[in-house]
């Protein structure tokens, strides 16, 4: 089976292709089936491959398709890797990917642009294979640029709200920040060890640089330049939240469960050069932990159900980082897989509600939609049970092992353990805040809108009767990753052979207690405090009291705005940009060519001036210039 | 016969250009103007037949002969276009013809 | 003779086109495109016949002719054909039969005497494309311009008059530069052989002083710099594009950009390969500011053609660079930006070109929402704009990619600035297509200012999609820039002898 490894990405792009060359005039139903059979092709083969790679017991498999070019010695192929970390991927993306392109079927039934929708995802997942299974970096680069060109068209996918487009633009190009980053990385990389191959890479690296060398901390920062755009932390982290504006499938499949974890696969792909500099290790740490602080301070404040859960993906993202920081590779891939599942499974969830709610996004027009919306409720409790980290959901096992790891860290163990404790009570208040707030309580549907979300996909609001929409279609993904997220945690993901350890953390019985204590403190805090019951009186009027105070109401204000990151971006790079265009619409240099011929024109004109038509004129300057030029023969 | 110094001849032939030559700056007349052309003309002739007797070498007498015919052709395509202009304009005024200033 | 045959084909079919305009208006067109398929068959011959048995290294020339012209000047006509020049003409020909198809239904006034235009300016470019005499390029370079003048003065838009003087005195004055220049090299032959030579391969033989050497060089670089053209030297492009006509802009765009960075190749560098090398830091540094001052004007334009023609001189900004980073990375990087770039922006002049026939103006801010409209075109539109902001898989990111790879190796800081260009591109072209295509639909009115022209048709309610011809061009020039991004050693390979032969022949010199 390993030889068909290159038809993984195939299948899906030729099902883009199909769908594009008919130019949407396929039914429905064949686009559907195209769309999705796909997918599901490439699901069953990476299943068939995972399980012969497996058995096998290879360490990697590489598959040369064809020499994508040769210039020099820089020969980089189509070529396809495969060792445990990319079966992982593998696995979720087409697993995962199937299972949403499912549900889109369900979700997008009605909508004008089906076939071109699944076209575009179609690409995605191959773009994504593609970058999963790169055994170089320029190949990876392919991908990972693939997969932000169509993470750009389906957030614009509506693309007749120019509110999406901004979306979608900003996603590209603050994306794109990181990407140059990574390029340039890449150059460095190839200058100094004259491949691209990442294999090679991880060989050549230790030999050919002492730990900490200036060139390994410049291209791993670079590196990380990179993972930190693609993967929305901080300081490239704001695009992600408008990202929401795209069709909800989109949300989970492109902003959840895959894209987004690509810096996070960068990096452990590329783990020997960051391990080669601590110094960049500790800041992707720090990164990491402080994305994750303030995302989780957002999340608490905002009142969209997308925005809330897109929030939340920065803040496990930040997770992944924390450990990839710490040196917990498999921790950090363990958490993205069970991420996956259980943010997959929210995002499904909430666009279920938005669907049934006639695209309504504020958690606090929702209220009481436990017995309305029955599916999708159960799925957000066990969603946000896996998110919160509660015992024995999947999200437990992993975040145990990443806060593990990260207290047995040297020099800031500590620190960072208590940082990614403190991000988990915060994660277990907004999630259940999210549930408390739409599913129990009263029903707000009827309310008149009190705030408008900005990035409400359709403007138009048909206020008609709630009624939870489910088809087989729908209903069916949301089942099985609510099974995956309850017991992913379980599953062993095969990566130590890829990162040369078998990572183990021991902790005393009181850290472990103290971990999963604080969610289930959080969430018990949340149910006070958001579900209106009556024990939580005081509570409720404390954080009333504080919102309506200037400095809480200012300090809420403030986390809403995602920190005023926004701001101070618009303010120090977008506004000059603008402002420096405008300025200079008409090409100064234009300009300097302009006076020239300005100058020409007046020195025609000076001229011009002697010419006055009168004969006598004209015999004067004639015996003027003779007698000048007779004198100048003379005395000179 | 005692000769005149040539001196005198080319100052008068200077004097003569000269002459002309202020004809021909100030005069609006066109005939005038052509007129004053002549007397220049035939200042320059003045001054090749002295320069010629000076020398004693046909030259000069021949180079005055050649001035002559050139300035017979010179009026007759002078007064044409004098007519010309006349009866376009109905005037002998040179200014009117300052079509060309740029 | 096969490339004697190729130019006196274009020369005689345009000569036949004008004249064949006395018997049926639509005659000329005809001519054109017959022509234009024998060059392409003339050509793909080329290709088929000497490649690649006879393209080993060292003797990459596949076609290599002389004969006498004006020998007591050490003039000949002598030609080359190598696999730089056969890509060159493989560009050339495909983009000429584009530039065909774009003014099939465009040129309607005096298409006679458009399409002789037309031909010229082609065989004008195959010469200097196929030219190893100096003086015989020269002759060509001069070929090419004068219908180029030709037609942007008689069939542009509103500003045409303004548009074609600045574009012939801009090109006139740089030629008559690089025709000094090209004297100079040949009287140093004199003082040094005892006799003129404009023979390229004699030529290389000559040795200047230092500064001699970078005065001459100097001569040679403005000439085609401003071809290119280069920061400084770009401002004739912006306006010569907004007001020529589709097939204008085309063969501008896409081929007679192409002669200024052949040129750098070719000449510029590996006659004076010292004084290129001292002058490699400023050329790159050029190269740079273009980068980043072009595609920050792109963003600030209203008028469609003006924003792809400041991307233009952005892209070639990175031709520049890979050719002074003088390495195989930073040449094959040129070279493929070169190829990638003439299908990319002549695909997107035809498509502003399209909205300008549909619609009757450029300026952006009066459209708004097509893709509903027209989904074809809007798609064709989003493809090349993602080409052309160099998405990786497709031609330009090979180009791009590889000429700062090249430009990293001879100067850190010039390929780390210019790599912020790939920002500002996706900043610029993912503005248009919002501009464009996204957004609500709206179109213009039917009394505009920018780009007024007697209606044609009355597309104002019902914009018509592609047509079948139309959509043929664009998917040929598609199907071209994702061969070129998927498998782009086909075009490499090509070059490749030429490229290692230049490198070889003075690497030493050179960083």
């Amino acid at each position: 089976m390993l030889e068909w490894i290159g038809l993984l990405p195939a299948f899906p792009l030729a099902g883009f292709l199909a769908l594009v060359l008919t130019r949407g005039n396929l039914p429905r139903r064949i686009a559907g089936v195209i769309g999705v059979g796909s997918i599901g092709l490439s699901f069953l083969l990476a299943i068939l491959i995972s399980i012969e790679f497996l058995g096998s017991g290879l360490e990697s498999h590489t598959q040369l398709l064809w020499t994508w070019m040769s210039v020099g010695s820089f020969t980089p192929g189509f070529s396809f890797y495969l060792d445990g970390l990319t079966v992982v991927m593998l696995l979720i993306i087409s697993g995962i990917g199937f299972l949403i392109h499912l549900y889109s079927t369900g979700f997008m039934a009605d909508d004008p642009g089906f076939a071109r929708f699944f076209s575009y995802m179609n690409l995605f997942v191959a773009s994504m294979l593609v970058l999963v299974l790169a055994d170089n970096l320029v190949l990876l680069y392919l991908g990972w640029e693939g997969v932000g060109l169509c993470s750009y068209l389906l957030i614009g996918f509506w693309y007749d709200n120019p509110a999406n487009g901004y979306a979608a633009r900003k996603a590209f190009v603050v994306t794109r920040v990181g990407d140059t980053s990574m390029a340039i990385g890449l150059f460095l990389l190839f200058q100094q060890l004259g491949t691209l191959n990442i294999q090679e890479i991880m060989t050549l690296a230790p030999q050919q640089w002492s730990e900490g060398s200036g060139v390994v901390v410049a291209a791993s920062a670079l590196l990380l330049g990179g993972a930190v755009g693609k993967s929305a932390q901080l300081p490239l982290q704001t695009w992600l939240p408008d990202a929401m504006a795209g069709p909800t499938p989109i949300s989970a499949l492109i902003h959840a469960a895959t894209m987004v974890t690509a810096g996070v696969y960068l990096i452990a792909r590329t783990h020997v050069l960051f391990e080669l500099a601590p110094s960049v290790q500790l800041l992707v740490a720090f990164v990491g932990l402080a994305t994750l602080l303030m995302a989780g301070f957002t999340a608490l404040t905002q009142r969209d159900i997308k925005r809330i859960l897109a929030y939340s993906t920065v803040s496990q993202i930040g997770y992944m980082f924390l450990a990839l920081g710490v040196g917990a590779w498999s921790a950090a891939i363990f958490h993205l897989m069970t991420h996956a599942f259980f943010k997959a499974l929210l995002f499904l969830a909430s666009g279920t509600v938005i669907l049934s709610l006639h695209h309504e996004h504020d958690i606090f027009r929702m209220g009481g939609m436990r017995k309305k919306l029955p599916v999708a409720f159960w799925s957000f409790v066990i969603g946000s049970a896996a998110l919160t980290a509660l015992p024995f959901t999947s999200g437990f096992y992993s975040k145990d092992a990443i806060l593990l790891a990260a207290l047995e860290q040297p020099q800031y163990g500590t620190l960072l353990w208590l940082g990614g404790v403190l991000g988990a009570f915060l994660t277990a208040i907004y999630s259940f805040r999210l549930v408390f707030v739409a599913f129990f309580g009263e029903d707000h549907t009827q309310d008149a809108p009190a705030h408008h979300s900005h990035d409400h996909a359709h403007d138009d609001h048909h206020h008609g009767p709630v009624r939870e929409i489910t088809g087989f279609v729908m209903a069916a993904p949301l089942v099985i990753l609510a099974v995956l997220s309850l017991v992913g945690g379980f599953i062993h993901v095969p990566v130590d052979s890829v990162f040369g350890v078998h990572e183990e953390h021991h902790a005393s019985t009181l850290v472990h207690g103290f971990m999963i204590a604080v969610p289930i403190v959080g969430v018990l805090i949340s149910y006070l405090l958001y579900s209106g019951a009556p024990q939580g009186r005081g509570l409720q009027q404390w954080l009333k009291s504080v919102r309506e105070s200037a400095g809480g109401g200012a300090l809420m204000r403030f986390f809403f705005s995602g920190w005023g990151m926004d701001k101070l971006y618009d303010f120090l790079f977008v506004r000059p940009f603008i402002a420096l265009a405008q300025l200079n619409r008409r090409d100064l240099v234009d300009q300097f060519y302009g006076l020239l011929v300005e100058l020409a024109r007046i020195g025609n004109r000076a001229i011009v001036l002697t010419q006055t038509g009168y004969l006598r004129w004209y015999a004067i300057s004639l015996i003027g210039g003779l007698v000048l030029v007779i004198g100048i023969g003379v005395w000179a | 016969m005692p000769s005149i110094p040539y001196e005198h001849g080319l100052i008068l032939a200077a004097i003569l250009f000269v002459c002309g030559l202020i004809g021909v700056l100030t005069r609006r007349n066109i005939v005038f103007i052509l007129m004053s052309l002549e007397i220049m003309l035939n200042a320059c002739g003045l001054a090749f037949v002295v320069g010629s007797a000076r020398w004693g070498h046909a030259d000069g007498q021949i180079m005055f002969l050649m001035i002559l015919t050139l300035a017979a052709a010179e009026v007759a395509v002078g007064l044409g276009l004098i007519i010309q202009m006349y009866r376009r304009f109905h005037t002998v005024d040179i200014s009117v013809l300052s079509e060309m200033k740029g | 003779m096969i490339v004697v045959w190729l130019i006196l084909i274009l020369f005689v079919g345009g000569a036949l086109a004008w004249a064949s305009e006395a018997l049926d208006s639509r005659l000329p067109r005809l001519t054109a495109l017959i022509a234009m398929v024998f060059s392409l068959i003339f050509v793909v011959m080329l290709c088929l016949d000497n490649f690649p048995d006879q393209l080993s290294p060292g003797g990459q020339w596949l076609v290599l002719e002389k004969w006498s012209w004006i020998a007591r000047f050490g003039i000949f006509l002598q030609v080359g054909v190598d696999g730089l020049s056969l890509l060159m003409l493989v560009l050339t020909v495909f983009l000429g039969l584009m530039a065909i198809g774009a003014a099939w239904h465009e040129i309607t006034e005096r298409p006679g005497f458009f399409y002789f235009n037309l031909l010229w300016t082609l065989a004008g470019v195959v010469g200097v494309f196929t030219a190893l005499d100096l003086f015989l390029f020269f002759f060509f370079w001069e070929v090419m311009l004068i219908p180029m003048y030709l037609i942007i003065a008689i069939w542009g838009h509103e500003n045409r008059a303004y548009a074609a003087m600045k574009f012939f005195v801009f090109t006139q004055v740089s030629g008559l530069i690089l025709l000094i220049a090209i004297m100079c090299l040949a009287y140093f032959h004199f003082v040094q052989f005892g006799r003129f030579s404009f023979d390229y391969f004699e030529l290389q033989n000559v040795v200047l002083e230092g500064r001699f050497q970078m005065l001459v060089m100097l001569g040679f670089f403005i000439g085609f710099a401003t071809k290119l053209p280069a920061f400084p030297l770009h401002s004739w492009l912006p306006d010569a594009h907004s007001q020529a006509p589709t097939a204008g802009s085309v063969l501008l765009a896409g081929v007679l950009l192409k002669t200024g960075a052949y040129g750098l190749i070719r000449f510029a560098v590996p006659l004076f390969p010292e004084a290129a090398a001292d002058f490699a830091p400023v050329a790159m540094t050029i190269a740079v500011i273009g980068i980043l001052y072009c595609a920050k004007l792109a963003f600030a334009q209203t008028d469609i053609k003006r924003l792809i023609a400041y991307t233009s001189v952005s892209h070639m900004g990175f031709v520049l660079l890979g050719v002074y980073a003088w390495n195989i990375y930073g040449l094959q990087g040129a070279l493929m930006t070169m190829l990638a770039h003439g299908l990319t922006s002549s695909a997107l002049f035809m498509l502003a070109g399209g909205l300008q026939h549909r619609f009757h103006t450029r300026d952006m801010g009066k459209m708004s929402g097509l893709w509903a409209q027209l989904p074809m075109m809007s798609a064709m539109a989003l493809f090349f704009s993602i080409a052309a902001l160099g998405m990786p898989g497709l031609g330009n990111f090979i180009g791009e990619f590889l000429s700062l790879l090249g430009a990293f190796q001879a100067n850190h800081a010039a390929a780390i600035v210019a790599a912020l260009g790939l920002i500002f591109a996706s900043v610029y072209s993912l503005w248009v297509i919002q501009r464009v295509f996204h957004g609500p639909y709206h179109t213009p009115n039917h009394s505009t200012d920018c780009g007024s022209e007697p209606a044609r048709d009355d597309p104002h309610n019902h914009p018509t999609d592609l047509s079948r011809a139309e959509l043929l061009c664009y998917s040929a020039m598609a199907l071209g820039l994702v061969w070129m991004g998927m498998y782009p050693q086909t075009f490499l390979a090509m070059a490749e002898p030429t490229m290692s032969y230049l490198l070889a022949s003075l690497g030493e010199v050179l960083p």
